[in-house]
């Protein structure tokens, strides 16, 4: 692959703990990556049209308001109402060991929790692009 | 302070130390390693002396307890005549179990309350509103109207409690709302005692619960302030607060300085809005967090008092010794707590807490054991509760005022905090002041480079976080974690339909169409707010009117 990897680093929902999702685009990027932050307060509607607009090859989610079982699948299911299934999804925030299944089944690749390295998840991502 | 001929002697004598005593264990036993840093990466050196603090004027520095600069403390007697106020936040799913949690909390010895709200609370949205899809009674207690509020507060008499709300863009709303629960009551606005956080400049910096652009915002802030200050004149009218800011990585010196350049900007805000400072001033009180470097925890909340009351006397000219003092709130830092082996987290809130107390906090949360996890259980919360008792009742540190007063470690990094603050301060100045510092992201610039560096800190095992990256174990047990139910969601509509249903509407209207003129003009908000609120106009509807008129702010991405 020639191209650096596209990130959209997304805060899907209303909350405001954006600390971990900058801390994360900024290590992707020191990493090699092209990475696109949201901002906050982004509906699942807008980072889909986000996540095709910039062509990206990963779409990135931090959540820590426990909205993560409603919000994450969301976002999944309308990127393959518009035919995208070659994007890697993965998340990321406070979501409780029992939630991780679920949204495991719903799509999200990976979900990356508290203490976690970003040498994981810079790791995780290069070894499972979709594309 | 100190004798200089004492001083030279003190010099000749450490010096030699260094030189005989020091090199030659150390070329045998090196220390652990090369540098030796604070949580916050100020450089720390092997031993502090007289030498340290040899400037500090004791009158001019520290004072007396109650007395300008307040280092000591703001009041005269400090934990020997009162301890600080156990208040936990708490608030989750709807106002009926929050009720109960509040009730628990009070017969377990809690002795204030602090309301957490939802996300669509704080942010205006109503429970039905498309955008709080997921969102309803997660982080706090959802409150759509006057309705919730008087369940969540049933039982409990307003004259008798201090609450603290955790509200911002919407506070006067739910300000509106708690005094006409009292009214209800048979209280007047005259008792109520709590705290509103009506810190908007915090919000675009570090928690992201705004709702309108700054100049709105402070207008509605201001308008708080002189309200209150002629009705409601026991309440704290704003929090303002580096907690929020410390957890989105900054150091503690950037706490202190965000913090009070944050202050300035509301004070200069109520002045031109024709505010005397000494009318509001001693109404404003502050939020800080308590991480776990426990000395340079207890130099930071030193170094905010003797910062403040400087800038209240200096810049503002307050006369009253009560707008130069600053009283705070502390809550145990979050961002520190861990997910793996959570038990440890009980550890790290009692240090927290040790540093809170010894820093002379006026009310202090202490975080729960399992908030890495998701919401605390009951049996969490109440072991963070305990642990305050036993700091207050069992570790003998409230015995005296301010006792790491003149450890010479402690007195110089007091020092230079305030000094790092004061630079960042004049920094924020050139710039314009903190809302135009905020505009240019660099408030957000500077926290997130400190976030990182800590990050990476912590994955080149430069900063050693138990249980993260060093003295890891298998875990096994399941954790009992809270889980809030998806039916409050449900529950929450359902009770907003019927509202609407039974109200009545042409009052509604009425009160939200004269909201709405009046948001035009430059009157007051207050009292027709309050109307509306009155009349169960719901707090979306309200936030909506204001919407129209003022607009909604975008935020400044920065990474």
């Amino acid at each position: 692959m020639d191209r650096p990897i596209r990130v959209l680093v997304a805060k899907p929902g209303l909350d405001g703990h954006d600390r971990g999702a900058k801390v994360i685009a900024r290590s992707l990027r020191d990493a090699g990556m092209e990475v696109i932050y949201t901002g906050l307060r982004q509906t699942p509607d807008q980072i889909v049209a986000a996540a095709i607009q910039e062509d990206v090859d990963v779409v990135a989610m931090s959540i820590l308001s426990g909205a993560h079982n409603h919000l994450f699948p969301k976002v999944v299911n309308l990127l393959r109402e518009e035919g995208v299934d070659d994007m890697l999804i993965i998340g990321g925030g406070v979501i409780p060991e029992d939630d991780i299944p679920y949204l495991i089944e719903s799509g999200i690749e990976a979900v990356f929790t508290p203490g976690t390295p970003t040498k994981d998840v810079i790791e995780f991502i290069t070894n499972n692009l979709r594309r | 302070m100190f004798d200089n001929n004492k001083l030279e002697e003190i010099k000749t004598s450490v010096e030699s130390w260094e030189k005989e005593v020091v090199e030659k264990s150390i070329s045998r036993f090196p220390e652990r390693k090369q540098n030796f840093t604070t949580g916050s990466n100020g450089e720390v050196n092997r031993l502090y002396t007289p030498l340290d603090i040899e400037d500090l004027d004791y009158n001019e520095e520290l004072g007396l307890p109650g007395e300008y600069p307040f280092t000591r403390g703001v009041q005269s007697t400090m934990y020997r005549g009162r301890l600080w106020t156990m208040r936990q936040y708490a608030g989750f799913a709807s106002a009926e179990e929050s009720n109960q949690r509040y009730k628990y909390l009070l017969d377990q010895g809690q002795t204030g309350l602090s309301v957490a709200f939802d996300l669509p609370t704080q942010i205006g949205y109503d429970s039905d509103d498309g955008l709080s899809e997921g969102e309803v009674g997660k982080v706090g207690v959802a409150i759509d109207s006057l309705k919730d509020m008087e369940i969540l507060f049933d039982g409990i008499p307003l004259d008798k409690v201090s609450t603290s709300m955790t509200i911002n863009a919407p506070a006067s709303v739910l300000l509106s709302m708690y005094i006409a629960v009292a009214e209800k009551q048979g209280v007047s606005k005259e008792k109520l005692r709590g705290t509103i956080q009506n810190d908007i400049l915090k919000e675009y910096i570090a928690r992201g619960t705004y709702i309108f652009p700054p100049e709105q915002s402070m207008r509605l802030i201001t308008n708080i302030f002189e309200y209150c200050s002629k009705e409601v004149p026991q309440w704290n009218t704003i929090s303002i607060s580096g907690y929020h800011i410390r957890e989105a990585g900054s150091t503690a010196s950037q706490e202190v300085a965000f913090t009070l350049a944050d202050g300035i900007a509301y004070v200069e805000a109520a002045i031109e809005a024709g505010l005397d400072v000494d009318d509001f001033a001693p109404r404003l009180s502050f939020f800080f967090n308590a991480h776990n470097d426990l000395l340079e925890e207890v130099a930071k909340y030193r170094a905010a008092r003797r910062l403040w009351a400087k800038i209240m006397k200096e810049r503002f000219n307050a006369k009253d010794p009560k707008s130069m003092q600053l009283k705070f709130h502390t809550q145990t830092a979050g961002s520190t707590l861990t997910a793996q082996q959570p038990d440890n987290n009980i550890i790290r809130v009692t240090v927290q807490t040790l540093a809170a107390v010894l820093g002379g906090t006026q009310s202090l949360h202490t975080n729960s054991r399992d908030e890495a996890l998701a919401l605390p259980t009951e049996d969490s919360v109440r072991i963070a509760l305990k642990t305050q008792q036993i700091v207050a009742h069992e570790s003998g540190v409230t015995e005296t005022i301010d006792p790491l007063a003149g450890s010479y470690y402690v007195e110089s990094l007091t020092n230079r905090i305030e000094e790092e603050a004061m630079n960042y301060i004049k920094s924020i100045d050139e710039l314009g002041g903190a809302p135009k510092a905020i505009e240019k992201g660099y408030i957000q610039k500077e926290i997130q480079n400190a976030a990182y560096r800590y990050q990476m800190e912590v994955e080149s095992l430069e900063r050693i976080v138990v249980g993260v990256n060093k003295f890891q174990i298998q875990e096994t047990d399941k954790k009992e974690l809270l889980k809030v139910d998806k039916t409050v969601e449900i529950n929450q509509r359902e009770k907003l339909k019927v509202l609407r249903e039974e109200r009545n509407n042409e009052e509604v209207e009425r009160t939200l169409k004269l909201l709405k003129e009046k948001a035009g003009t430059d009157e007051n908000l207050m009292p027709f707010i309050l109307e509306a609120v009155k009349a169960y106009a719901t707090l979306g509807e309200i936030c909506n009117v204001l919407r129209e008129v003022f607009g909604e702010y975008q935020q400044t991405v920065i990474l």
